[in-house]
């Protein structure tokens, strides 16, 4: 077995691919580090299922190079898939087969792993163990698609969508089951267009746009990029004089305003200044207040600001 | 199956924790994707029925209405009633007495096979149609009948043997015909249905994520249907042999050699029409235009003789065809093996081009 020297699990150098005149993926770079969880993000189209697939060895790219665990697909397939789990995003396994069996088959196929019963216990599928595929929830059906990726005792894992569609308690228990994994030890290379998603699991994540990486950071660290915190609403009683906008742009801590149908909206790096300074203004100007929001500023936001679009953009 | 209790995923010790290899032979991979392939058929109530009840069905009831019946007494129309009197002695033949133009109305509306009539200076005449049968017959009973009664004496003398044994109904020729039917059919559509059903669900993806070999998987279909052989044609062979005493007059061996052949065959053609087919309403389309021309021509129901000779050569070269007459051969004539070589050629041909083409041609996603 080859030792990288590196820490790194996954490197993909200038990768390209396209599908007749669509391009997927347009000269992509990565480096995944071993034991960290990897998103990438980005809307519909962004070319990173296809970059996944790439990744897993289920799609040939028309250049560039993969090394995954300091194996290349070329040379090392068979090695490669003992050591992967993989989660491909709608697959429907055989509804007429019981849980069980649908995990024992997947089992059979690696040289070393949990037994199917401990992986269907992990991925808390004892109940339903003798239930038919058919009958699952679509919570379930993702578990189960879970534990199929983990029979063969993974060292690097592949998530494509994993929570897709399901409902946000089906998708907080999946969410517990992946920080599991994470915590022994393993590296995880996941695709989402939910931002909670990856800002949950993730310890770094790459934004991607049209086939290519626009950002790359910890959560943390591109929220932070885009200089903005947090971002502050207020609505005013009727009758107010209309709020103009280079009054509140002055306020300490506010780096951007958008008014809005009598809806102001304020970006801000210092919420604990910003707020009380607008409140005196709001008071000083007599105007009276019906509603203030704040929230923390989102990998959305990053996204929004990156390209003026938004990830769920149909 | 409880070996393993429900144990929490212990973090640390994962890295170094590798459980024990596979030890029994359950847990081979082959062994799995056939368990799964039975598993996936037995759960299916309508695929049992059509491989295992419908033959079974067709044959029963083309069995019945196709009985052997016996001899049938032929319907004549007879004008003077001295004729009538003498033809009246042969107890195959069926006598009306009628008027001329009730007779002739008779005749022309097949009420009856043939018309006597006896002139003034006592000369018969016969008016039938040539091309029945079963004027002929008629005609040539009631001459006898006539030519007896005016003292004709036999110069041979000839006495009749009756002979009505299994294999020469209509039971017989068409229950092996049935059975090539079924090869056919559990062949092509066990084979493409399932195939194309698990390409269009991203399994086939799923599965070549996987370290499964993947000829395993195509394996995995060719066993068990040759284990659902055994099944198949023990059902309708052991039923024709029970109900019908349809005889298996060829050696068993022979038997189990032409229809793994057959079923060999027919799966290569299914996994040729299942290659490429991304949905199931393609692949059916595919499927009936592939069978639909041999249920017809390769003699089923009936022989495929009738067809003119012109396409004979492209009748014969059908597989279905080659199994066919292969059984019958095997079953009605007790052929061995030797004798059927053209038609065991003719499959193995079918098996090597499907089979190598599929190969080249077959998409896992």
């Amino acid at each position: 077995m080859p030792q990288s020297i590196s820490n790194l699990a996954l490197r993909v150098r200038g990768l390209h691919k396209s599908y007749k005149e669509v391009v997927a993926v347009a000269g992509l770079d990565l480096e995944v580090r071993r034991g960290e969880c990897f998103g990438l993000l980005g809307p519909n189209g962004a070319g990173k299922t296809t970059t996944i697939e790439i990744c897993e060895g289920l799609t040939p790219a028309d250049s560039g190079e993969v090394e995954l665990l300091g194996f290349h697909w070329d040379s090392d397939a068979e090695q490669l898939r003992q050591r992967l789990g993989i989660q491909l995003q709608d697959t429907q396994l055989s509804e007429k087969l019981t849980v069980f069996e649908t995990v024992r088959l997947f089992r059979s196929f690696f040289q070393q792993g949990p037994g199917a019963s401990e992986v269907i216990a992990l991925v808390q599928l004892d109940e339903k163990r003798q239930s038919r595929v058919g009958a699952l929830s679509g919570g379930q059906k993702q578990r189960l698609a879970l534990a199929c990726a983990l029979v063969g005792d993974p060292e690097f894992l592949f998530l494509d969508e994993p929570t897709t569609g399901l409902d946000p308690q089906a998708r907080r228990q999946l969410w517990e089951l992946i920080e599991r994994f994470k915590l022994a030890g393993r590296t995880i290379l996941l695709t989402t267009h939910y931002m909670e998603e990856a800002e949950r699991l993730c310890d770094r994540v790459a934004i991607m746009d049209h086939g290519k990486a626009i950002a790359l950071g910890s959560p943390r660290e591109l929220i932070a990029a885009i200089g903005v915190e947090h971002t502050v609403e207020i609505s005013v009683g009727h009758g107010a004089p209309p709020l103009d906008k280079s009054t509140w742009q002055r306020l300490t801590g506010v780096r951007d305003v958008h008014v809005n149908n009598g809806t102001l909206q304020l970006q801000v790096t210092e919420l604990h200044q910003a707020v009380p300074a607008l409140l005196d203004e709001l008071k000083r100007q007599g105007i009276p207040l019906t509603e203030l929001r704040t929230r923390s500023a989102t990998l959305e936001d990053v996204f929004v600001t990156l390209t003026g679009r938004h990830l769920r953009d149909e | 199956m409880s070996d393993v209790t429900a144990i929490p995923h212990a973090p640390s010790q994962d890295a170094v924790h590798k459980s024990p290899r596979r030890t029994s032979i359950a847990d081979h991979p082959l062994v799995q994707l056939i368990a799964v392939r039975f598993h996936e058929f037995l759960r299916e109530p309508e695929a049992l029925f059509w491989v295992f009840v419908f033959p079974v069905l067709l044959a029963a009831g083309l069995g019945i209405a196709f009985r052997n019946r016996p001899p049938e007494v032929l319907k004549i129309a007879v004008v003077t009633p001295d004729l009538a009197a003498s033809l009246r002695r042969d107890n195959l033949l069926e006598v009306q007495q009628l008027d001329m133009s009730a007779a002739e109305d008779a005749l022309r509306t097949g009420k009856v096979a043939l018309l006597a009539d006896q002139t003034p200076d006592g000369k018969v005449v016969y008016q039938y149609d040539d091309t029945n049968p079963d004027g002929r017959s008629a005609r040539m009973l009631a001459d006898r009948a006539v030519q007896q009664a005016a003292g004709r004496r036999d110069l041979v003398a000839s006495r009749d043997l009756l002979v009505r044994e299994p294999g020469s109904r209509y039971i017989d020729f068409l229950i092996p015909g049935l059975l090539g039917m079924n090869l056919m059919g559990s062949a092509i559509w066990g084979m493409g249905f399932a195939i194309v059903d698990a390409r269009r669900k991203n399994l086939l993806k799923r599965l070549m994520a996987t370290p499964m070999p993947r000829h395993y998987y195509l394996l995995s279909f060719l066993l068990s249907r040759l284990l659902l052989l055994v099944l198949e044609v023990g059902v309708l062979l052991g039923f024709g042999a029970l109900v019908f005493r349809v005889p298996a007059r060829g050696s068993l061996f022979d038997l189990v050699v032409l229809c793994v052949l057959g079923s060999l065959s027919f799966s290569a053609l299914g996994l040729l029409i299942a290659s490429r087919a991304r949905t199931i309403e393609a692949a059916s389309g595919l499927m009936n235009l592939v069978m639909m021309p041999m249920w017809v021509a390769s003699g089923v129901f009936f022989s495929a003789q009738r067809f003119p000779a012109a396409v004979q050569p492209i009748i014969k070269v059908l597989p279905l065809t080659a199994v066919i007459n292969a059984l019958r051969a095997n079953m009605l004539q007790g052929a061995n093996l030797a004798r059927v070589a053209p038609q065991l050629s003719v499959l193995t041909v079918w098996l090597m081009v499907c089979f190598t083409l599929a190969l080249k041609l077959f998409r896992w996603r």
